[in-house]
């Protein structure tokens, strides 16, 4: 499709620029991007008032095709992005059968073409079964589509097996996404240990368990080089190894999700399921070093690891429900609310952080960025737009977030996915 | 004035209201002494024992009280069943209101439990143990049996020793004493025993023979063989060496100081005979509180539950 | 609250007391047999009085028992938050003996019930007799008391209020009347 998006505040990092300008595409590409572009047959997008991004990405999330569709698929997934201004996601391996063979990732690819336009790219397992023995046919699986690799659900479990997939990255130069969790000292624990876990008498997660894996990682990299990713980081000792990591030149990334932003550990005394999750909310000194982190540069992600699982799985006890919460269509809104408007960040950092970053960490050289050339991925947002969090209106098929009934001001409007309008008001 | 609907565990209640549920029990002990153990307090009241978790004393406890104030009692026992292995605990809940009881008694393996069956049920709960989190109503036939003991609750030293963090014993004496005078010390293995407690309000002394040093009660908590296996002591004998409850450790408490624990004594570990069978100890003491607590319990909530439906 | 009456002082109370003392002595051969129940409060502190007013005319010291009627209210369910609740304490054998229960004001007479209910649990007595120090009328159950220290007619509406010495600061009996009637 072609379009003119005009009047509206663009902002794109990559190319330093912050004004009221207009853009063209074309032919899914972006063409013209400048002031008082005229169009003439083009479809028009009347952006004034409006804040027009290069398109989000997430790069980590559950979709759970194949094998959990009763919990969400590619469809309803990718109808949960779009309505949530996200243009591209990554999605995990976890599925049954796990994503570690290329058929999978052909499977996830051709499933994606017919059900939707938002791009999915899936990641694959980074050992076979996830069992972290043997690695997989990483040239296979990245030939087929694949953006990155990452056992997510479990660490890389061997030490052995992460230091020879950072040395084959060589020859298959996509990301390592580490799940940063010791398993046996996060052994049966279901929330953030500390004195009010310690008091609720419910098991712990330490911090210690996910800073003991990004230490392995870490030196492991500083022995072999490479490049590696750390998932939903949730712990301020992990931001100190991350960024002393980066302070000594390793190629190492991170991400946080918007829920280890905003919640800390004191909604677990409900006992909701609605605030478990792994990593775990931790203490509010957790939570400020992510966003110091974020604002610093030592965090470079946000990502949701949307986590669908069906209301009956998350209407247990709190012990024995499953972990994670959703997040595609309510990240935006949220992070541009309480982080972006609020102050904590600029409007320039929340595109690097939303979409050049992970474009880049994902090699798409085409995405994150609104050059002419680029593709025509592109979000928008109303910042006046206010919205009460509503699970009901959901395109996901899962209703299990923690923000239920969080009141923000600020909604993506349209989500633009290669020149098409995937979501508009006006659609 | 202990006037609630529901008995959750001890964290949040006043002092007024421990002083009010202790007075009643008292007046319930006189009960269970004559010929004819029965008053018609609770006639016709309905009481369901759910107990996700197995337990014969505390089930007991609970159905004798019930029985003793005339009202109906119900057993239901289930395995703490996940959605996966059978009846969702919702479902299980749901399908018993549905028979019209006003008191769900409930033991679960998950901390929060009870707190979760307060969300979607109408019945008063109270709860007889969830997890690792309180155990309400033995924190309070453990203070009734001090009361008695000691006169009152005020400026003693209370030693608890043992398995705390797997303790929901352990927490809901913390939560109870501090609303008194009183000093609390925590006694144990250091895994057993996380400095973190300290945050309640209590002291922690790995020392047992300076833990119990004036002690007024020492509260002997029973270690679980299993939790051997987790490494958090490397083996019985050397946890006797250290936290067994001796004769010789007990002459640094105070010379009428009395010896409780919540039951079942593993003899031999946490305690010898001499200790357990002498008279320092109030263990069955506390047994036969246990059931004046109780009854004291359901008859304050059925009164409660009655002030919320007007 | 508005006192329309005062019908009994401190020495009519007293001389009432002493009267019904000798009544129970006349009508119970056996004192050894006999016991004295109050009915939790005003009640107990009555028989404690009957209780000194007996053995100071026969030298004998009669059981003496304290009822809590709490427990065996037929209203539990219809009031609210449940009363409090202050314990019986009956440390002797009541089977086979002459019980004396003891209250201030017979009413409506649903207290007594309870009392008998909860007595009848500790055992079988020989017999139960009631005393009371005012019957003001109005029974709702077919209830008498075989020891009246005075009959009193009043209205429903009116409260009748006994005071002692022994909690209240002083004896007296008041007919009192809600304000606003």
């Amino acid at each position: 499709m072609n379009l003119i998006i005009k009047n509206g505040r663009v902002v794109d990092p990559s190319q330093n620029i912050d004004e009221k300008l207009d853009i063209i595409v074309e032919n899914g590409k972006i063409s013209k991007i400048g002031k008082k572009l005229k169009a003439d047959g083009y479809k028009e997008i009347e952006a004034k008032g409006l804040i027009v991004f290069p398109g989000f990405i997430d790069m980590h999330t559950h979709l759970r095709e194949p094998g959990y569709e009763y919990k969400e698929d590619i469809k309803s997934g990718s109808e949960a992005a779009a309505a949530g201004g996200i243009t591209s996601v990554a999605c995990m391996a976890n599925t049954d059968p796990i994503n570690d063979n290329e058929g999978v990732t052909s499977y996830i690819i051709e499933k994606a073409k017919d059900v939707t336009k938002v791009n999915v790219f899936p990641i694959g397992a980074v050992s076979k079964g996830m069992k972290g023995e043997e690695l997989v046919e990483m040239g296979y699986i990245a030939e087929a589509g694949a953006v990155g690799f990452s056992d997510d659900g479990y660490p890389v479990r061997s030490s052995l097996v992460l230091r020879r997939a950072l040395e084959y990255q060589k020859i298959v130069n996509k990301i390592i996404i580490e799940h940063a969790e010791d398993l046996e000292l996060s052994e049966n624990g279901v929330a953030n240990e500390s004195p009010l876990t310690y008091k609720l008498g419910l098991k712990g997660i330490p911090s210690a368990s996910e800073t003991v894996i990004i230490a392995r990682d870490i030196e492991i990299l500083r022995q072999v080089g490479g490049k590696i990713h750390f998932a939903h980081v949730s712990s301020v000792w992990s931001v100190e190894l991350i960024e002393n990591a980066k302070r000594n030149g390793l190629n190492v990334t991170a991400e946080v999700t918007p829920h280890h932003l905003l919640l800390n550990e004191s909604y677990v005394e409900t006992f909701s399921p609605l605030y478990k999750m792994k990593p775990p909310l931790r203490s509010e000194e957790d939570r400020v070093a992510l966003v110091e982190g974020l604002k610093k540069g030592v965090i470079d992600v946000i990502a949701t690891d949307h986590a669908p699982h069906t209301e009956d799985e998350k209407e247990l006890e709190f012990g024995f429900a499953p972990f994670g919460v959703v997040g595609l269509e309510t990240v935006v809104g949220l992070i541009f609310d309480r982080i972006v408007m609020s102050g904590i960040i600029s409007m320039q950092r929340f595109a690097e952080v939303m979409s050049k970053n992970p474009a880049k960490i994902l090699g798409l050289n085409n995405k994150g960025s609104l050059e002419v050339g680029k593709d025509a991925d592109i979000t928008i947002i109303d910042p006046e737009k206010k919205v009460v969090i509503d699970p009901n209106k959901f395109k996901s098929k899962a209703k299990n977030t923690p923000f239920i009934g969080w009141e923000v001001k600020g909604w993506p409007v349209y989500t633009i996915v290669g020149g098409e309008i995937v979501m508009g008001i006006d659609k | 004035m202990f006037k609630r609907k529901h008995l959750l565990g001890i964290e949040g209640l006043t002092r007024d209201e421990i002083d009010h549920i202790l007075d009643t029990a008292q007046s319930m002990v006189e009960v269970s002494k004559r010929s004819v153990k029965k008053v018609p307090a609770l006639r016709g009241k309905t009481v369901v024992n759910l107990f996700f978790e197995p337990s014969t004393r505390t089930r007991i406890s609970f159905e004798l009280a019930a029985k003793r104030l005339s009202a109906d009692l119900i057993n239901f026992s289930g395995s703490s069943s996940s959605l996966v292995k059978g009846e969702s605990f919702r479902d299980t809940v749901l399908n018993l209101e549905a028979m019209h009881p006003d008191i769900f008694v409930v033991r679960h393996s998950q901390s929060g439990s009870p707190y979760y069956l307060t969300t979607f049920s109408k019945s008063s709960v109270v709860n007889a143990g969830d997890g690792a989190h309180e155990h309400p109503t033995q924190a309070l036939l453990d203070a009734l049996t001090i009361r008695q003991h000691k006169g009152g609750l005020d400026n003693l030293k209370i030693t608890i020793v043992g398995d705390i963090l797997h303790s929901r014993v352990a927490r809901s004496n913390i939560f109870l004493f501090s609303q008194y005078n009183t000093k609390v010390v925590l006694a144990g293995p250091p895994p057993l025993v996380p400095p973190e407690f300290k945050n309640l309000g209590v002291e922690i002394e790995y020392d047992l023979d300076k833990a119990v040093e004036g002690a007024d009660v020492v509260v002997m908590l029973r270690i679980q063989r299993e939790r051997q296996t987790g490494s958090y002591f490397p083996s019985l004998r050397e946890y006797r060496k250290y936290f067994q409850l001796t004769t010789e450790r007990l002459k640094r408490a105070d010379k009428d100081a009395i010896i409780m624990h919540p039951g079942p004594i593993n003899r031999g570990i946490e305690l010898m005979k001499d200790i357990a069978d002498s008279d320092r100890s109030v263990i069955l003491n506390q047994v036969s509180n246990g059931i004046a607590v109780r009854m004291a319990v359901l008859y304050l909530i059925s009164g409660g539950s009655n002030e919320l439906n007007n | 609250m508005k006192v329309k009456a005062k019908v009994m002082d401190q020495r009519k109370i007293s001389s009432t007391l002493k009267r019904l003392a000798m009544e129970v002595i006349e009508r119970n051969r056996d004192l050894n047999n006999t016991a004295i129940v109050g009915i939790r409060t005003r009640g107990v502190i009555i028989g404690e009085r009957i209780l000194k007013l007996i053995e100071k005319l026969e030298g004998v010291k009669l059981n003496f028992g304290i009822l809590d009627i709490t427990l065996y209210r037929d209203d539990l369910s219809t009031i609210g938050p449940n009363p409090v609740v202050k314990g019986t304490e009956i440390d002797f054998d009541v089977t086979g003996k002459d019980i004396i229960l003891v209250d201030d004001v017979l009413f409506s007479g649903r207290t007594v019930r309870a009392a008998l209910d909860s007595i009848i649990d500790f055992g079988r007595p020989n017999t139960i007799q009631l005393l009371v120090l005012i019957d003001r009328g109005h029974r709702e159950l077919p209830i008498h008391a075989d020891y009246v220290g005075k009959t009193l007619p009043t209205s429903k509406r009116e409260i009748v209020e006994v005071r002692l010495k022994e909690i209240d600061g002083s004896d007296e009996v008041l007919i009192v009347e809600e304000e606003g009637f």
